[in-house]
Parts: structure tokens; sequence; C-alpha cells
């Protein structure tokens, strides 16, 4: 009954929530907190600061660790599976009959309309990472210069970004804390 | 090796995506554009555009349809176990050292400091799309596009899933 639950819940974050992972953590949190009460929304905000503090996807995060707390280790891969692979299919089925058209003018045209709009939404992703960023403790000209930096690096010098993300993230946790006016500047931006 | 490829290609971005499933996606651009070739750049905006359609977790559904050409069903689970396994499995293993440092500013710090990383990336794909849309379909029908789809879904804030259903119907009737 329980694992029914599980599945169901997750099924409908995984089916309803468009724009990728982060955009259907309200989506959890309605099922999670209010409709089957697993957990009050203080445990809630901090399973999602915990999973934020980790790298990854955010969705398949929460949906694993809220599953496994639910129903253990059956309870875990149920919530992973409802909420990943029946969108999954769904692309593969897409993309495959397409595939098999791929010579057709038509659908040529559409793979070739697609790309700007891809572009675009890209370009918007990019400009939200920069402002956020930007606004951040690091402040802009922190950022503007790891911008600059990361640029020469990755596209100049060919540097594999694995790399340099490794050593920003060693850099972050050796690092001293900064002082107490940016924590709570910090504690706003979050 | 396939399956330790695909698993190597999906487990790099999963596990330096700070900032949920967007932020991974330039990285796994980089290992199948650019490291193993699997697909071009125009390909993998299509996987792009459709994925964002459709709903649910957009690096797991790439993970999973990029895993499934490659090297069939085995495949895509090998590309969605990679994507999500090792930062779940950090998640449970660590829950209570977690949970003591999660207010922690170093802790916070470094989603913080991969951001501007992420933003160069993205950058940088954002142009390797507007340049093969160039090369493809020419600067007037790139600018007509793109600025049409950037007053629906930024001014209009048309669902993104409209936008690009619109596309394909106009790519159909008019580019064809």
């Amino acid at each position: 009954m329980r694992q029914k639950e599980i599945f169901l819940a997750f099924l409908r974050v995984g089916l309803l929530g468009y724009g990728g992972g982060p955009s259907s953590i309200p989506l959890v949190h309605k099922e999670v907190v209010q409709k089957y009460k697993w957990m009050n929304s203080d445990e809630f905000s901090d399973i999602l600061a915990l999973g934020n503090a980790l790298p990854g996807p955010v969705a398949t995060k929460m949906a694993g660790y809220i599953g496994y707390r639910v129903g253990g280790v059956l309870g875990m891969f149920n919530a992973l599976i409802a909420s990943v692979v029946p969108t999954i299919i769904l692309l593969i089925i897409l993309l495959t009959s397409l595939q098999a058209y791929k010579d057709e003018p038509w659908v040529q045209g559409m793979a070739e309309a697609v790309v700007p709009v891809v572009a675009v939404m890209l370009a918007l992703l990019t400009w939200g990472f920069v402002k956020k960023s930007g606004k951040s403790v690091l402040g802009w000209q922190w950022s503007v210069g790891l911008i600059l930096g990361s640029f020469l690096l990755l596209e100049v010098f060919h540097l594999h970004p694995a790399i340099l993300i490794f050593v920003l993230l060693a850099g972050a946790l050796l690092k001293k804390n900064f002082n107490e006016g940016e924590k709570t500047k910090e504690q706003r931006d979050l | 090796m396939i399956y330790l490829k695909i698993f190597w290609a999906f487990f790099v971005p999963g596990i330096l995506g700070y900032g949920g499933g967007p932020a991974s996606i330039p990285l796994i651009e980089n290992e199948v554009v650019d490291e193993y070739g699997w697909m071009t750049v125009n390909e993998f905006s299509e996987v792009l555009a459709i994925g964002n359609a459709l709903p649910g977790p957009v690096a797991t559904k790439m993970a999973g349809y990029i895993g499934y050409t490659q090297a069939g069903v085995l495949g895509a689970a090998v590309g969605v176990f990679a994507t999500v396994a090792p930062s779940l499995i950090l998640m449970l293993g660590l829950l209570s050292l977690l949970m003591k440092y999660k207010e922690s500013p170093r802790v916070k710090r470094l989603t913080i400091v991969v951001r501007p990383v992420i933003a160069v990336l993205l950058g940088v794909m954002t142009y390797d799309f507007f340049l093969s849309s160039y090369e493809d379909v020419g600067a007037f029908q790139t600018i007509l596009i793109g600025g049409i789809s950037y007053l629906l879904m930024e001014k209009l804030k048309v669902h993104p899933a409209y936008v690009i259903s619109g596309a394909l119907i106009y790519g159909a009737l008019v580019l064809a």
C-alpha cells in the first residue's frame, strides 16, 4: 500500500514537473508534506538543503532519499523509477520515431527550427547563472573575474571542466570562512 | 567497453554538476559531443529540445536516451544509474555529517564557486548552438526563430513546451 503511494506520488511529480528537476521541488513538497504527510515542512527543507549541498540532479536525490525514508531500499528504487522512467521512455519513443524519418525534408526542417529555440533557452539559463553568481557572496567583481578566468582555461587552454571544478571545490572547502556580513548576505541569497 | 564509457560520461557530470540537472547539461555535452563523439552539436540540441518539451528531470532523460542510443536498454540503465547513484549514495551515506554542516558557509560555498564555471560552459554551448543554426538555416531564420522564442518565453511567459512545439510545426512547414 505504502509502496503504491510512493510510486503514485513520484509518478505525478515526474509527469507534471516541467522545466527540469529544480522546478519540480514544489510538487514534491505538495505530495510528501501536504498530501501524504510523510514529514513536516521543516524536515522537508532540511532534506532540500542537504540535496542542494551535493552535486547532481536535485529531483532524483529528493526522490531517492524520501523513498528510502518512507519505504526502505525498495521505496528508494520505487520512487526513482516512478520519477524518471516514464519520461525517458516517452523521449526514446519520440526521438527514435523521428530518426526513422530522418531523411524526410519536413523532419529535417523540424530539427533545424528547434536549434535556435534551444539556444535562446540556454542563453537565458546562462544569464540566470551569471546573475545569481554576481548577486551571491562572490559579488560581481569576483564573478566576472572567475568567468573570464574559466573561459580562458576552458576554451583557450582546453582544460577539462572536471579539473577546474574540482580545484574550485577544494579551494572552497579549504579556504577560511568569509566574514559575518558576507554570511548574512549569502543566507539571504539562498 | 561501451558500458564503462557510458558510465564515465554521465558519472562526471553527475558528480560535478552543482546546481541541479540544468547545471550538468553543458558537462554532459562536453562528454557526449566533444569527448566521445557520440553525437553532433545539432543532434544534441534536438535531444535537449525534445527533452525540454517533456516533463520530468532533464539530466536523467538525457542520460537515458543517450545511453539507449549507444547500447540499448542496458545502456540507458547504466546512464541513469551513473547520473543518479553517486550523489544519492553520498546523500544517504553522509547524512549525519551533512546534517551537522549543512548550514556551514563552506558547504554553501561549494555551489557558489562552481556557478561561474557553469555559466561559462552554458555560454559556450549557447554560442555553439547559435553558430550551428546559422550554418544550417542562415542568419535570418536564426534571428527570426530565436527572437520570437525569446519574446514568447521571457516576455509573455509562454511555457517552453508550447514554444518548442510551435518551432517544430514551423520547421516542418516552412524550412522543409
